[in-house]
């Protein structure tokens, strides 16, 4: 089953995207403890992404595509055209650094990290793929 | 979406959190507790029971007074969290960074015995 959404760069359409994750996984088998590490991963993401490549800007559009097959892992695509912000160039902070730099961001990457398999940027038909995986029971 | 509500009690500030926190509302976290610390309120209570969602620019927010307290000399509790909020803490390890109790009054027990 493939689901897609659409949205702008807003930070505030961020709660769209969570809902959006949690009714397509919903009634596949995936227990609620996998749907919610997925939701928060993607929602890490798509707010990097909005707030890094894209300023923002609602009139920026985000694609996200939800692959549920019968068996094997779990796909999702964040599409755009912005600027790649590829997270496996980033070093997951140190979380002793981060106390006393007095630092509020840096642990959504090591969250997507440790919640998903894999994480992947290709560039097809101009625009930006970044491909996500999760292995599910 | 979040809401953000204070009372005090027995001298400790209790922030309650409703909602979800994300990047689009942890600025009204901040700013909730940083009006807490400039009131002067040594011990500050967080209660999570209505709080249904945290994503990092959340949980960057708690780790960046985690300095500021020890210096100033406030304890931060935080209680009443729903499994799936606590699993996010847990991930990242910050269950052992921060102050977590399970209800109000272990919350302000601990928050008691730590500011004596």
């Amino acid at each position: 089953m493939n689901y897609q959404y659409s949205i702008g760069c807003s930070l505030t359409n961020l709660k769209g995207i969570r809902d959006f994750i949690r009714t397509s996984l919903k009634g596949h088998g995936v227990p609620e403890v996998e749907i919610s590490a997925i939701v928060l991963a993607l929602d890490e993401m798509c707010s990097n992404l909005m707030i890094h490549a894209h300023h923002c800007n609602p009139e920026h559009m985000l694609e996200l595509h939800i692959r549920v097959p019968k068996k094997g892992e779990l796909i999702f695509e964040i599409v755009d055209d912005g600027n790649v912000f590829d997270i496996n160039n980033f070093m997951e902070p140190n979380l002793d650094n981060l106390v006393q730099e007095k630092r509020k961001g840096g642990l959504g990457i090591r969250l997507v990290k440790s919640i998903m398999d894999s994480v992947e940027y290709l560039h097809q038909g101009g625009k930006n793929v970044c491909r996500l995986t999760k292995r599910v029971n | 979406m979040v809401h953000i509500k204070r009372l005090q009690e027995s001298g400790a500030d209790i922030i309650a959190v409703i909602g979800e926190i994300d990047a689009s509302s942890s600025i009204e976290l901040d700013l909730a507790i940083a009006k807490s610390v400039g009131e002067g309120f040594k011990r500050i209570l967080v209660d999570c029971h209505a709080l249904e969602y945290i994503s990092s620019a959340g949980l960057g927010v708690f780790m960046s007074y985690i300095e500021e307290f020890k210096d100033k000399n406030v304890t931060m509790v935080l209680y009443g969290m729903k499994e799936k909020v606590m699993n996010t803490f847990t991930i990242l390890g910050l269950a052992d960074l921060l102050l977590i109790r399970a209800d109000r009054q272990e919350a302000k027990q601990l928050a008691n015995e730590l500011s004596v």
